[in-house]
């Protein structure tokens, strides 16, 4: 068989598996009227009819409806969508683009002959590192000894690090302080809530709110007497957040904890699989889910809290993911119901009421985390959150609600979109000029840090993790 | 001449990176937002300037290729989906604002600026642009000016058509007309201006615009006023003007529409009454003070249960939104909606809606009703499904009866949406035969080889040969 053939024949296969697998009400569904057009970030850029929802949604149903074949410009176009779904809370007619998304993508991964090597990368990603936790410790592991050997200063020094491709140059810089292997390995199970042990001034003078000042110091009382705990909650620790971002997980445990919460952490849980599902590996995204499902389903908890917008997003969809699997669906959607950001459950737990909020005055503002804002739904919580902590004078991003550009590892793949859309992000950014730039997702936070240093504004700002930020304030605020 | 003849001397016209025939790019230009209309056009060609649009229809007029001018795709007749194939001429590149003149208070805008994008410009200079179509934060404002788009304001400030004071067009034999200019007066011969807007297209290529501005009102105040049964929302409506007030905007949405468009938009509407009119008035304070109050009474009076204001303009502004979106948010319900905007003397409002009822139940179909109900302009919109043919079919016979009635109370078969080529078969209906010859003619005389936008607005019998 010629090139050419061998290619028809992966194409009208890919065809084959669009019409087997893509939801054709979903399709139908879609009305062409275009409110999605302003929010998708790759429209934004190229004003490409082809690279924005409607568009592709048109493309997908060309090919499910046989009038094309899903040729390599198709195939490009579903890659150069970022799945950041800000198309889905703008589409008045409801349509779940993320769902069609991950099925094209889906059939074009089980049909497409992978190069050697993409085959190679995917094992290592999605069979061997990501599901397992003690691969995941091994990596980060390495990374931490490349940072604390002098490798990194030598790589940087001495321009060896020039070799390394610019994706990958970049991460290498940007990557945050690694904790050894021993604190990775041995993690908390189960946390108590803890009473603040400071008093709250009444007279403080900058204090936002003196009116419930009283009604805090009852509390604060109330809460040394009382043993029970707010809420009980089990802590999402993911996989990537668990080793590369432990500092942050810690932070996010503490603060459950201040705000009253018993934390459950299960030892059993696993990776979201959100690389998995959105890279078309359906079948793994599906086996990690039922291990978490387990994991969690006896626990007994008022919520399930994540700090990381791409895994919250990935869980709150598990029903849909294992909607065809009668023993899981209604497990699946037990599970979902208690998905809960951080930022939400510190509110719901009367965290501003117990915890004062404090740190040097400073410009701030906030970048969302897509999937955090347009599948979970939260964009208010970690805004309401900011602007509690006194000494932060709080500014709304232009474009906060666009993606940054990281889109789990859509940064390393579509490096000019990435590029473009952090850089677009910052010119955003230097319109406010803040001293800090807070995020809610690990990839979020890694391109902010990406976009400053590509601005070079390393001197004048940092990004940091909301979980992060509030836990420096509160414990700021404990000293005040 | 050959499509790819035709390619190369566009490549060498406009270089190759603005000039695509791929699968893939000529298929995401082969709809826009009207349902069931698709049809592929050979290329896809994005000029940069008024030169060359010029070069393009030089080439296209010599090889008597069709050319489609598209914004954003928007469109609801149809009238942007290439039914004749040849070439789609997208505005993405040419979308700057030119000049605002604040002695004249005008406003040189590119046809691809993105309407809204005006809108906020000028409002941040207290100056006002009022048409506001409700796809405003998509649509181009060449598409605006080419569709004689009308929006939420145009009770009280009327449609795009009144706020166009020029036009540089690209004539079919590549010819560059000026129309008009920053004149408050001009009498020098036809109006050329208003001769292109509102032609779809067919007539010339507008590649520049001057807008007319007017200042920003100063205040501004939003009711929404609940109702039992849809007769009683019509009959405030005509009870306002009747009054002597004319609201800025006089927005209507009957039951199913309030459901779905709550569904979306989480704005607190009552699913459970019959109709609302969301109602606005600008100006000074105390003339809007003075309207409201007249304009609650009345309502009132007519017997709406409750008529509430809008506590903030972010409230407000939600509310606008909402209805923006009722047309995509009927898709909740069913995945096909097909819309009509039949228009009707305000005073025979209630007749219509009655009308439309009617028609909805002898057809046995599902109906969300909503639209400018001050305008006399409604959009009845029937909620189906592509694949039921049996269905399909009874839509088409309903709205036929619905234009039949329109047009019947002295209305028209169109308010807003252009004729296209979904309502061509029902030009003649409304201006006669001997309207249509006038068109006819003007059309030819333009574009003698008919290649701008062919297929719209007039209705061509296909000649069966067996």
């Amino acid at each position: 068989m010629t090139r050419e053939a061998v290619k028809e024949k992966e194409r009208t296969a890919i065809q084959k598996a669009f019409q087997e697998s893509l939801d054709e009400d979903e399709l139908m569904n879609c009305m062409r009227c275009g409110f999605c057009l302003p929010a998708c970030p790759t429209y934004l850029e190229t004003k490409s009819e082809a690279a924005s929802p409607r568009g592709r949604i048109a493309l997908m149903k060309a090919v499910y409806d046989g009038k094309m074949l899903p040729d390599d410009d198709v195939q490009a176009q579903l890659d150069l969508c970022l799945g950041c779904r800000a198309c889905e809370p703008v589409c008045p007619s409801g349509v779940k683009y993320g769902h069609l998304l991950e099925q094209a993508r889906g059939a074009v991964t089980r049909n497409k002959k992978q190069s050697l090597k993409e085959k190679a990368v995917r094992r290592l990603a999605f069979k061997d590192l990501f599901p397992n936790k003690k691969r995941m410790r091994q990596v980060s592991g390495l990374i931490r000894l490349y940072q604390k050997s002098g490798l990194q200063k030598l790589a940087e020094g001495t321009g060896a690090i020039k070799l390394l491709p610019e994706g990958m140059r970049n991460m290498q810089h940007i990557l945050p302080p690694v904790v050894s292997a021993r604190l990775m390995k041995h993690r908390p199970e189960q946390l108590k809530h803890v009473v603040p042990h400071y008093q709250v001034s009444v007279s403080k003078g900058q204090r936002q709110y003196d009116l419930q000042a009283a009604t805090v110091e009852q509390e604060h009382m109330a809460s040394t007497q009382a043993s029970s705990p707010v809420k009980r909650v089990a802590f999402f620790a993911g996989c990537l957040m668990d080793t590369m971002f432990l500092t942050t997980n810690d932070a996010t445990m503490k603060l459950l904890q201040m705000a009253g919460c018993d934390v459950v952490n299960p030892q059993t849980q696993a990776c979201c699989g959100a690389l998995h599902g959105h890279s078309g590996e359906l079948a793994g995204a599906r086996d990690l889910a039922k291990r978490n499902i387990q994991a969690f389903e006896d626990l007994q908890v008022d919520a399930i809290v994540t700090n990381a917008g791409g895994c919250g997003a990935f869980l709150v969809d598990y029903d849909h993911l294992l909607k065809d699997e009668p023993e899981w669906a209604e497990r699946a959607k037990a599970f979902v119901e208690k998905i809960k950001d951080i930022s939400v459950v510190l509110l719901e737990s009367g965290f501003l009421d117990k915890v004062q909020l404090s740190l040097p005055s400073q410009k701030v503002t906030f970048q969302d985390s897509c999937h955090l804002r347009n599948v979970m739904k939260t964009s208010e919580a970690p805004r309401t959150l900011l602007k509690a902590i006194e000494g932060v004078e709080y500014h709304e991003l232009k474009e906060a609600g666009v993606c940054c550009g990281s889109a789990g590892i859509y940064n390393l793949l579509q490096e000019e979109m990435a590029n473009q859309l952090i850089d677009r992000k910052m010119r955003h950014v230097q319109a406010i000029q803040p001293q800090t730039i807070v995020t809610a997702n690990p990839g979020c936070l890694l391109q902010m840090k990406l976009g400053i240093t590509r601005a070079g504004l390393e001197d004048q700002m940092q990004a940091v993790h909301l979980a992060d930020f509030l836990l420096e304030a509160a414990e700021a605020g404990r000293g005040s | 001449m050959s499509v790819s003849a035709v390619k190369e001397r566009l490549i060498a016209a406009l270089g190759s990176d603005y000039v695509h025939d791929s699968h893939e790019m000529r298929l995401v230009y082969s709809y826009d937002a009207t349902p069931g209309m698709q049809a592929m056009p050979d290329l896809v060609v994005m000029p940069g300037s008024t030169e060359e649009v010029q070069a393009i229809v030089r080439i296209c007029n010599e090889t008597k290729t069709p050319i489609v001018a598209r914004g954003s795709g928007t469109n609801l007749s149809g009238g942007t989906c290439p039914v004749e194939a040849g070439v789609v001429l997208t505005f993405q590149r040419m979308n700057q604002i030119v000049e605002l003149d604040e002695e004249n208070l005008t406003l040189t805008v590119q046809p691809g600026v993105i309407t809204q994008e005006i809108i906020e410009y000028v409002e941040a200079k207290e100056l006002f642009y009022p048409p506001d179509p409700s796809s405003m934060k998509i649509s181009t404002i060449g598409g605006n000016i080419s569709e004689n788009s009308g929006g939420l304001r145009g009770l009280k400030y009327g449609v795009t058509r009144d706020y166009v004071l020029g036009l540089t067009a690209v004539l079919a034999n590549g010819e560059v007309i000026k129309t008009g200019g920053k004149l408050a007066k001009d009498v020098a011969g036809y109006d050329l201006t208003r001769l292109l807007v509102g032609s779809e297209g067919t007539l010339g290529i507008i590649t520049e615009a001057i807008l007319k501005l007017i200042p920003l009102p100063e205040t501004k105040q939003t009711v929404l006023a609940i109702y039992e049964d849809i007769d009683k929302a019509a009959q405030s409506v005509s009870a306002i003007i009747a009054n002597k007030i004319i609201p800025t905007t006089m927005e209507f949405l009957d039951q199913a529409t309030i459901k779905v468009v709550e569904d979306y938009a989480h704005v607190g509407l009552p699913t459970d009454a019959g109709a609302v009119l969301l109602i606005e008035q600008d100006g000074a304070p105390e003339v809007v003070a003075r309207d409201m109050e007249a304009i609650t009474k009345l309502c009132t009076e007519m017997g709406a249960t409750s008529v509430k204001r809008a506590g903030s303009e972010e409230e407000a502004n939600a509310l606008r939104s909402a209805r923006r979106a009722a047309l995509s948010a009927c898709a909740r319900l069913k995945p096909t909606t097909i819309l009509e905007d039949a228009t009707v003397p305000r005073s025979k409002i209630a007749e219509m809606v009655r009308a439309i009822n009617e028609i909805t139940a002898k057809y046995q179909l599902d109906i969300c009703t909503f639209g400018h109900a001050g305008d006399g302009n409604l959009h009845p919109t029937f909620l189906t499904d592509a694949r039921n043919k049996a269905e399909m079919h009874r839509v088409e016979q309903a709205f036929e009866e619905i234009f039949a009635k329109a047009i019947e109370l002295g209305g028209t078969i169109t308010g807003e949406h252009g004729v296209g080529a979904m309502k061509a078969p029902y030009l003649e209906w409304k201006i006669g035969e001997s309207g249509i010859q006038v068109m006819r003619a003007i059309k030819t005389a333009l574009d003698p080889n008919n290649i701008l936008n062919p297929g719209k607005l007039f209705f061509e019998k296909k000649e069966v040969v067996s």
